[in-house]
């Protein structure tokens, strides 16, 4: 009993200082400098104020917090429209490949979404790919303006987003009960009924897990913006490098923040939720 | 399912994965275009290759960030793996706040974590350089590699463990002997997922990185900046490929014997 005792003391001690000084400890130091006076010399001083909180509803912040959701909204729904059919039709193609689709999926998942962006841009310029083959199809007879624009900074979310849209889906898909959807056919139900009446509210843990998954980095992914969409397209993300990184407020920046992680508490509130409603449990 | 439906889920899931892999098959492509400028096909070319080999600052940020990849994955597999175990097999006092607080860490902006990072290496004055971006992506590492090998786990049979106990084995012998060569596969997937992450970050390194330690993807947002460049074609197919091998890799291993 006495090596037990010494194994799951020093593995439990080890995990929880880490995560105490480098997650709890350092996210406690961000909410303190949210609320500290913003300083030339020390970056942050006493006393408290709540000022940082208050200039967050300065029209210009309010303005760049409603276009970053507005962008990452619509980023999600684009992903989840694209996302639901997909990963549905996965669940049903032949067990010999699905495996390796599934590989084919988890790869973008883990690959750097940096060279991703990258690649995007050297399909949209200008004198890119898209514009070259539409130009010599003679679909179109001017290059089209997609680079520098909100477009290319939604075609950029998307596709860098989708996966994690699609896997939180095909988890969920992949354990539905059949029995339920067969018992509902005996019983005379239409394939749209079994859709909106089984299918959807079970699938809901799925759809929000989703829909957290790429609404939270499509408003923060900055570098995205940052190479797609020019100079004028400012997200939260962009606003917070810019309040840390060039303007040196990081009591504002810290403010901006936390807006963020209270954004986040939201989301996963409506997650456990959903969660305890269709009473699914699943760690992903 | 009636053929008709069969032919259009097979329709689109073609496409979409067409348009999640010809971006990069064209970037890959063109990393081989006997041309600077254009986005037309000109040839094949070894050269944007050979002059990506003969950048040195470029060598010297790809050395420091396969050194802090593997470093970084090394010690997050490590405690990673402790911390699975420990999830795992022991009934403690605040479980239940340990699976939530990494759950939250797979979901958290990297960049509130990154800028947090960032304020708690100012204050307790660890300078910006190898020692705070080996700290930040061992932390951004860790919830990765606990989930990935406590998958893995859901899979073993605990009377395996009373077994080993009833025949007098101690805590220490059922560690080398029992648990890990049984959690083995999912702890090289670890390992190399963690160094995928590492080696592919931008968004916390982008912060918690200071002048004295450059480091390959902050090099390549640098010079995305500026546009489409052949021999950034280049640099970019050859790091695409490497995370591809290791992200399969760590796949295959997931995936072997999944239900011995």
């Amino acid at each position: 009993m006495k090596h037990n005792n010494y194994f799951k003391v020093f593995t439990l001690t080890s995990i929880w200082a880490w995560l105490s000084i480098f997650v709890l400890l350092s996210f406690c130091m961000t909410l303190i400098a949210s609320l500290l006076t913003p300083n030339e010399q020390t970056i942050f001083s006493l006393p408290f104020t709540l000022s940082n909180y208050t200039q967050l509803f300065n029209l210009i912040y309010v303005k760049i917090f409603l276009k970053s959701l507005y962008l990452a909204l619509l980023c999600t729904s684009i992903c989840l429209l694209l996302g639901y059919p997909f990963a549905y039709f996965l669940t049903k193609t032949n067990e010999k490949y699905r495996e390796f689709l599934l590989i084919l999926l988890i790869i973008p998942f883990w690959t750097s979404s940096l060279i991703r962006t990258y690649a995007i841009i050297a399909i949209i310029k200008t004198k890119g790919v898209l514009n070259t083959l539409l130009i010599s199809l003679g679909i179109i007879h001017h290059p089209l303006q997609l680079l520098f624009t909100n477009t290319a900074v939604i075609i950029g979310l998307v596709y860098n987003l989708l996966p994690f849209m699609i896997l939180p889906l095909y988890a969920n898909l992949e354990k539905h009960d059949q029995s339920l959807i067969e018992a509902a056919k005996d019983l005379g139900a239409t394939k749209f009924t079994i859709f909106k009446r089984i299918t959807l509210p079970l699938s809901m843990p799925g759809i929000i897990s989703g829909a957290i998954l790429v609404i939270l980095p499509s408003m923060t992914l900055f570098y995205i913006p940052d190479l797609l969409g020019g100079a004028k397209s400012l997200l939260l993300g962009n606003l917070i490098e810019y309040q840390f990184l060039t303007a040196h407020n990081w009591s504002q920046g810290s403010a901006t923040s936390m807006l963020l992680t209270l954004l986040m508490g939201l989301l996963l509130i409506v997650y456990w939720h959903s969660m305890k409603k269709t009473n699914t449990k699943e760690f992903s | 399912m009636s053929k008709n439906q069969n032919k259009l889920g097979n329709c689109f899931l073609g496409s979409t994965y067409a348009f999640l892999y010809l971006p990069i098959l064209i970037l890959i492509a063109l990393s081989f275009n006997n041309a600077r400028y254009s986005t037309t096909w000109h040839g094949f070319s070894w050269q944007w290759y050979s002059l990506l080999f003969q950048d040195t600052d470029l060598w010297i940020s790809a050395l420091h960030s396969l050194v802090l990849g593997v470093t970084a994955g090394c010690i997050s597999t490590l405690l990673g793996t402790l911390a699975a175990i420990a999830l795992f097999r022991f009934k403690f006092q605040g479980k239940s706040l340990l699976q939530g607080l990494i759950f939250v860490l797979i979901v958290i902006p990297d960049i509130v974590l990154g800028i947090a990072l960032l304020m708690l290496f100012s204050k307790i004055q660890v300078p910006l350089g190898f020692f705070s971006l080996l700290l930040a992506h061992i932390t951004f590492c860790l919830p990765f590699v606990i989930v990935t090998i406590f998958g893995r786990m859901t899979h073993i049979d605990k009377n395996i463990f009373e077994a080993a106990k009833d025949l007098g084995a101690s805590e220490f012998i059922i560690f080398f002997k029992v648990t890990i060569p049984m959690l083995l596969p999912a702890i090289i997937a670890g390992l190399l997922l963690s160094f995928t992450l590492s080696f592919d970050d931008v968004m916390i390194s982008y912060f918690v990185s200071g002048p004295s330690f450059e480091i390959l993807p902050l090099k390549i947002f640098a010079m995305a900046k500026l546009g489409i460049k052949p021999e950034l074609n280049a640099l970019c197919t050859i790091i695409f490929l490497i995370t591809i091998v290791t992200t399969f890799s760590a796949q295959l291993f997931l995936r072997k014997n999944k239900h011995a």
